[in-house]
């Protein structure tokens, strides 16, 4: 068992983010987003189970220029499975999808995900068209997660194995308006956030 | 659902779906998400060969609600194309509109309606307009062709202008009724 701690994980991505734009998918992935720093340009999901990938589609094709990064669970994705389709067919270069697989749903009790009998998250980004799908299980193969989240030619996929830990709640703002208003003013500006 | 209706236009019809579509440019909608229904084929078309729009078809039309709040947490407006079966796909993610404020134009196509030959397209054709005000979607009608323009712009202005979550329905009168007979 060597399975990563998803703080760890989280704060490696997040450290130095420049202007790296996060969606954060519900439960913990938005815990360990939070965990590494409350940011205004991050946006934690407390709903909408499925979404992320399509939240993220929608901003790296509204912002080109800029780097999306989507950190999710393999819960959460598991609902979308489709968005992994739909981000195939408009291969968006600036987008990577990060999913935190404990193969449990750690919010609801930790019940298994598909993903515990060996359905491949990874092979079904890859069939869909992801420029670049990986498996990562060790600490050595982040370094590469953290350079194509920067970096790398999208869409890219990271199926990242973590430790099925239970840990302390960090919780983000509630509010969704107050997130989505902070969410536009740090990234287009007061003015245009108003409009 | 896709499928294809038997309605033939006469050569003087108006064309609603180019008035929808010049709605939406003048609304400055940038990404127009879909599901395919008959009734929106040539909007879809006029989506994917305007270059000022990016046109992204999806696998259900849930998805196109995640990607219309991106679009926005983006600088940008998204319009979002379905029938009105695909509206009993949306309701938990309609969320996304209901407690952020997130602006939603949906354009949706309704089934079950005035001379409908399929039933089963009847319960969810017939819930739409409940199912989307439960939900926190405003409605707005389209019955006739000369409307197209003035109801798609005040659409988009509730939605985009108020911050909310609209849904257009357009009636199966204006758009046709899928005979079933036709060859393939």
């Amino acid at each position: 068992m060597n399975a990563l701690n998803r703080r760890d994980v989280v704060a490696s991505l997040l450290e130095r983010r420049d202007g790296l734009l996060v969606v954060a998918g519900l439960g913990a992935p938005a815990w360990d987003c939070t965990a590494a720093g409350d940011h205004p340009l991050t946006f934690p999901l407390w709903g909408a189970m499925g979404s992320a990938c399509m939240i993220g589609l929608g901003l790296a094709l509204a912002q080109p220029k800029r780097r999306v990064l989507v950190v999710t669970g393999d819960g959460e994705i598991l609902m979308g499975l489709g968005s992994l389709a739909t981000i195939g067919a408009q291969r968006p270069g600036n987008l990577s999808v990060v999913v935190l697989d404990n193969e449990r749903y750690g919010e609801t009790g930790m019940q298994k995900t598909h993903t515990a009998y060996g359905i491949d998250l990874a092979g079904v980004a890859c069939a869909c068209g992801f420029a670049d799908s990986r498996l990562v299980r060790t600490n050595a193969g982040i370094a590469a997660v953290r350079s194509g989240v920067y970096r790398g030619r999208g869409p890219l996929f990271f199926q990242i194995k973590i430790r099925p830990d239970a840990l302390p709640l960090v919780l983000p703002p509630r509010d969704g308006a107050h997130l989505k208003h902070r969410f536009r003013e740090a990234l287009l500006g007061e003015k245009a956030a108003a409009q | 659902m896709p499928r294809k209706t038997s309605k033939t236009h006469s050569a003087d019809a108006i064309d609603w779906p180019a008035a929808i579509h010049s709605a939406l440019k003048s609304q400055r909608v940038r990404q127009v998400s879909y599901v395919p229904d008959a009734g929106h084929k040539r909007l879809i078309e006029l989506c994917h060969a305007d270059k000022g729009m990016t046109a992204v078809p999806l696998t259900t039309e849930e998805e196109g609600i995640g990607l219309a709040a991106g679009a926005w947490l983006g600088g940008e407006r998204a319009a979002l194309l379905m029938q009105s079966s695909g509206v009993g796909n949306c309701a938990n993610v309609l969320t996304l509109a209901a407690t952020c404020g997130f602006p939603l134009l949906m354009l949706v196509t309704m089934r079950g309606e005035t001379g409908e030959r399929n039933p089963w397209q009847v319960p969810m054709g017939q819930a739409t307009p409940e199912a989307l005000r439960l939900a926190g979607v405003c409605t707005l009608r389209l019955e006739r062709a000369e409307d197209a323009s003035a109801v798609a712009n005040t659409a988009a202005k509730v939605a985009f202008e108020e911050q909310s979550a609209v849904a257009l329905l357009i009636s199966q009168q204006l758009i046709g009724v899928k005979s079933f007979e036709e060859k393939r």
